[in-house]
């Protein structure tokens, strides 16, 4: 065991933590909308808008976030009319690349998460709200989203996690995350077991804060349907 | 379409064998994950703390650490760990470990995590009157595990043991980073060398489509054939 070569990259893989949170907050923010744009696509009664919105989140579920991830670093620069249009200055950062895809892959999560918590809320909270004619549009905002977000808290925390962990796959496209910073050490040193027990530490105080932050939400916003 | 031309035109046969090795990786990280749960189940089951925290501590671990982390730690350390075992016992010249067993034990101890968890909760939502009906017969322990417990476990199990075979099917593409030609790794050969990634990857991204969809179908029937009796 190398104490010392565990105590000079600690700062190191701090500092790359950085980078991890921030990968994490910004796609989640991002994904958070896009989930809730197709979930409210999925409810819609249009066949075609229905099976637009299943077909999206289902091929993000059903393919490897690295695939996705490849498709937009490397393949989207491939199309050369891209490279005219002023989306070029996003998709030439592997950082933007990498936000886009876990955006779109946490959308297709959050979408089915927030679907199938919008189906469970009881008829009779709606036929309330009608009856005491209140406007559907407020229902909606008032009624609908403050109780499904509350019943898919839990999913939600689960989702928070995987995306925490699916951040390190930015390591692939040259940014420097906690695993990138963790890989160069490693590859480096040649002391893989050392690297990951710090490593993998930071990763596990994160999973452990957001399990608990979640556990705490549920418990206050929680209520018995 | 030419680019995918089987023979030396084109990338098909390459992506076919590919397709095939990512197949044979996840069923044998399967496996290895099942060996893992047969191993982690009965500890987090047990009563004894210090054999529950041990469980704890697999599953925890591995659940909350990204699986490429896991992957760098077996990849630059396996060899490591072996060369060591084998110069106690006056073996020192370099050896390689194979790409496919470091890839698919490195997978299986993460879909083992998921197994575990998923067995746990199997056995647990098993009606306790079982357990004690099966004691009070006086049936074997053949019998009592593997005729009367398993049979009512796997029903349970069987639908969750589909999502983790999902998720361990697209993990496998994490171990084209140590080399190992899988769907990934093809792409991203034929990629560098006909400079045509965007096709490539949406090519690898239809395999990928098509493993996890026909695996669905497969496993869905194996679901109604195991909840046949109720």
């Amino acid at each position: 065991m190398d104490i010392e070569l565990m105590i000079n990259s600690f700062p190191k893989l701090l500092n790359a933590t950085l980078i991890t949170l921030k990968l994490l907050s910004v796609s989640l923010i991002l994904g958070l909308f896009i989930g809730l744009g197709f979930a409210i696509l999925r409810m819609n009664n249009n066949k075609l808008i229905n099976k637009f919105a299943y077909g999206y989140s289902y091929i993000f579920r059903g393919t490897p976030l690295l695939v996705q991830i490849f498709i937009i670093y490397f393949g989207l620069g491939q199309i050369e009319y891209l490279r005219t249009t002023f989306l070029w200055v996003v998709l030439k950062e592997p950082y933007w690349c990498a936000i886009i895809a876990f955006s779109l892959n946490t959308g297709a999560y959050t979408s089915e998460i927030l679907r199938s918590a919008f189906q469970t809320i009881k008829l009779g909270y709606l036929e309330a709200g009608k009856s005491l004619g209140i406007p559907s549009k407020i229902i909606f905002t008032k009624i609908q989203i403050p109780i499904a977000i509350k019943q898919s808290l839990p999913a939600y925390g689960n989702e928070i996690i995987l995306m925490l962990k699916g951040t390190s796959l930015a390591s692939t496209v040259t940014l420097m995350d906690l695993t990138g910073v963790a890989k160069y050490i490693i590859s480096t040193t040649f002391k893989p077991v050392e690297v990951f027990i710090v490593a993998g530490g930071i990763y596990l105080f994160m999973t452990f804060i957001i399990h608990n932050v979640i556990k705490y939400l549920e418990k206050k916003y929680g209520f018995q349907t | 379409m030419e680019l995918l031309y089987f023979g030396d035109k084109g990338w098909g046969d390459e992506l076919f064998f590919a397709t095939l090795m990512t197949i044979a990786v996840s069923i044998t990280a399967m496996i290895i994950g099942f060996i893992f749960a047969a191993l982690f189940t009965p500890l987090k089951l047990s009563n004894n703390k210090f054999l529950n925290s041990i469980g704890n501590a697999y599953t925890t671990v591995i659940r909350g650490v990204p699986e490429l982390l896991v992957i760098y730690l077996f990849f630059f350390g396996g060899s490591g760990a072996i060369m060591f075992v084998a110069s106690i016992f006056g073996y020192n010249d370099y050896i390689e470990i194979n790409a496919f067993l470091t890839g698919s034990f490195s997978i299986g101890i993460i879909s083992g995590a998921y197994s575990t968890e998923v067995f746990r909760g199997a056995l647990q939502s098993i009606d306790k009157g079982q357990f004690e009906a099966a004691k009070v017969l006086g049936f074997n322990k053949y019998i009592y595990f593997f005729k009367i417990i398993l049979p009512q476990m796997l029903r349970l199990a069987i639908p969750n043991l589909s999502n983790v075979w999902q998720i361990t099917l697209k993990d496998t593409s994490l171990i084209s980073v140590t080399g190992l030609v899988e769907i990934m790794r093809q792409s991203y050969i034929a990629a560098g060398s006909t400079r045509d990634p965007l096709f490539f990857y949406s090519f690898a991204a239809v395999l990928y489509l098509m493993l996890t969809f026909l695996s669905m179908q497969l496993l869905n029937r194996l679901e109604t054939k195991y909840s046949k009796g109720y």
